[in-house]
């Protein structure tokens, strides 16, 4: 500030002053970077998905490679069993995992929203798993759940689950077990981004409560929840989105296992282009994916109101 | 308050009423619950949170073959072991320069980008917008083909550039939207009275707006630094050789080699860890506003 001081140039006339240092050209130089990275590291990839979506691809079968029409498609909806079951998976493993994280995340950026001693601590402590990496978390449980030292062994011996196999090769143990573990990191995520909005609820509003004698719950009910309505949508939205496309956690902890049990349409993805190498139909799959995400996207953007009146 | 108060010293007059009176017990202000229906359902969580912590820090700690609940005898072979024999020592260098990199390019490209959206009204604003919201939704992991083809066709496979590239990439749009809303948040008059005093846009930018930006490029810079210090897959796709590779792909063939060793995969984990907490002690306290500035309501 002591430089701006310095300089005792008396003022310009301000329109003069304006127009010269804003050119009309700066914007766009100013977004330039961001928009040419993003055309070309995600615009478009996405267009050369939908090309490859109508082509045989397979850098390992270069013989077959060519136009294919829709073949891949045909392929993926009516002989391809795997795939439909990949997609009652992603949906079976996005509504209890949104779900379980928002019930649980609410209540508890309501615990650490309230005043008490050693709430910083508590704070640090329980959002910690949030900065936690989904190959971290796979490592993690993997030990937990390891039939021989994990701590699912200590919770045999108190009569909660059996001695012997893993809780993530056994068919019926192995999706619990990795919800469990995607919430372990999840909730934690849910909570900080209702507890910045909790933040702004005007605390006056629970005095006025207050004085006119409404009770907590009350005051939750009809103070808290209305004000956390269109983050808890948004956020909700966003996440459910990011655990349909989270390929780190499923692909590390279980490999899309036991028998294909915990594979999600991305995973399945994933499995069949880096491993398979069959692009040309992972490529038809991502745009089915893309189908389900455009839906989502758009019911996003008509809740969020992008572009109506910004407050 | 201020009424309370005043109903308190003022005489009241002859027609108000009295005060509601406040029960003692079991109501109270809002934030200011029963104890234990905060302790308790903390505690418990808190359990659930830091189990599985002290499960990794355990196996880390304790000789191979224990069962010992405490990590005493202590000892640092398995850290010694992964870090030399599985490379880690290699992996964690990567991995910094990875995040480092990443953090740097996020920061400056959407400093840039997020001055001009808040800033300036320029025509393609509104499409730029909302190429930035949708993008939130294109994931990179569906992305993989064409990115390895592009990266191929670029000769950057098998070179860090090319994580780098990709983590910048899909660190940019959120980073802008959270830039551009700390910048909103610096009044303009501020920069205004910049000019007055005779400085040109990037002095006056330099000097007033860019130190009350710090908060924000901290959160953004950590966030842009820890993503890409967790992410994994597009170093597994895009890098083949072992001494190329990051910290989650080691972590991964930990995993998955034939024989898991237990005591290995915790000291790995701790290592992956060890930078990550180190990152958020110190910008704690930014978390939430970061997160408030805006992420939410886009």
């Amino acid at each position: 500030m002591a430089q701006v001081a310095a300089v005792a140039k008396p003022p310009a006339p301000p329109r003069r002053r304006r127009a010269s240092a804003t050119p009309r050209r700066l914007p766009y130089l100013l977004i330039a970077p961001a928009a040419l990275l993003m055309l070309g590291f995600i615009a478009y990839p996405v267009i050369s998905v939908f090309y490859y979506s109508l082509q045989n691809y397979n850098p390992t079968k270069p013989w077959r490679n060519g136009y294919a029409g829709f073949d891949n498609f045909v392929h993926a909806f009516t002989k391809d069993p795997v795939f439909w079951d990949t997609l009652v998976f992603s949906a079976k493993w996005v509504v209890v995992e949104v779900g379980l994280q928002l019930l649980f995340g609410l209540a508890l950026a309501l615990i650490v929203n309230q005043t008490f001693v050693g709430r910083g601590l508590g704070r640090a402590l329980v959002f910690s798993p949030w900065a936690v990496s989904g190959v971290l978390t796979s490592a993690i449980w993997v030990l937990l759940y390891n039939s021989q030292t994990g701590i699912t062994r200590y919770l045999a011996d108190m009569g909660i689950g059996s001695y012997g196999t893993s809780w993530l090769s056994d068919t019926s143990t192995v999706f619990p077990a990795a919800v469990v573990a995607d919430l372990w990191r999840g909730v934690p995520f849910f909570a900080i981004l209702i507890l910045a909005d909790l933040q702004s609820v005007s605390k006056d509003l629970y005095e006025a409560a207050e004085v006119d004698g409404a009770s907590r719950i009350k005051q939750f009910w009809h103070i808290t929840l209305p004000h956390l309505k269109d983050a808890i949508i948004l956020s909700t939205l966003l996440r459910a989105v990011w655990e349909f496309n989270n390929v780190d956690l499923l692909y590390t902890l279980t490999g899309g296992g036991p028998a294909g049990e915990t594979t999600t349409l991305p995973l399945y993805i994933a499995n069949t282009s880096v491993d398979a190498h069959n692009f040309g139909y992972a490529s038809a799959l991502t745009t089915v994916a893309f189908v389900i995400l455009l839906f989502c996207s758009m019911v996003y953007l008509r809740l969020s109101k992008f572009g109506g009146e910004s407050k | 308050m201020s009424v309370k108060e005043a109903t308190k010293t003022a005489p009241a007059p002859v027609h108000a009423a009295p005060e509601p009176p406040r029960p003692a017990k079991g109501h109270r202000a809002w934030d200011e619950a029963p104890r234990w229906q905060i302790y308790l359902p903390l505690g418990i969580y808190l359990l659930f949170t830091l189990v599985p912590f002290y499960w990794i820090l355990l196996f880390s700690l304790r000789p191979a073959g224990s069962t010992s609940l405490v990590p005493w005898p202590m000892t640092f072979d398995h850290f010694e072991k992964v870090w030399t024999e599985r490379s880690f020592g290699t992996y964690f260098g990567n991995s910094v320069l990875v995040g480092v990199a990443t953090l740097l390019m996020t920061t400056l490209v959407a400093l840039a980008g997020g001055y001009a959206l808040a800033r300036f009204d320029f025509k393609v604003k509104r499409a730029f917008m909302l190429a930035l919201l949708c993008s939130q939704f294109v994931p990179g992991a569906l992305l993989l083909v064409p990115l390895f083809e592009i990266f191929a066709e670029l000769q950057m496979i098998n070179s860090l550039g090319s994580v780098i590239l990709a983590e910048t990439v899909f660190q940019l749009p959120l980073s802008m939207i959270l830039i551009s809303n700390f910048i909103k948040n610096v009044p303009y008059s501020l920069e205004e009275a910049a000019w007055v005093d005779g400085c040109n846009r990037m002095t006056a930018f330099r000097i007033v707006v860019l130190p009350l930006l710090r908060p924000g490029l901290i959160a953004v810079g950590s966030f842009a630094f820890v993503h890409s210090w967790n992410h994994f897959l597009f170093a597994l796709m895009f890098l083949n050789n072992q001494d190329k590779q990051t910290i989650p792909v080691g972590l991964n063939s930990l995993m998955s080699a034939d024989s898991v060793d237990l005591g290995a995969l915790a000291a790995g984990g701790i290592i992956a860890a060890v930078p990550v907490v180190i990152v958020f002690a110190f910008i704690q306290k930014w978390l939430i506003t970061g997160f408030s500035a805006g992420a939410v309501k886009g």
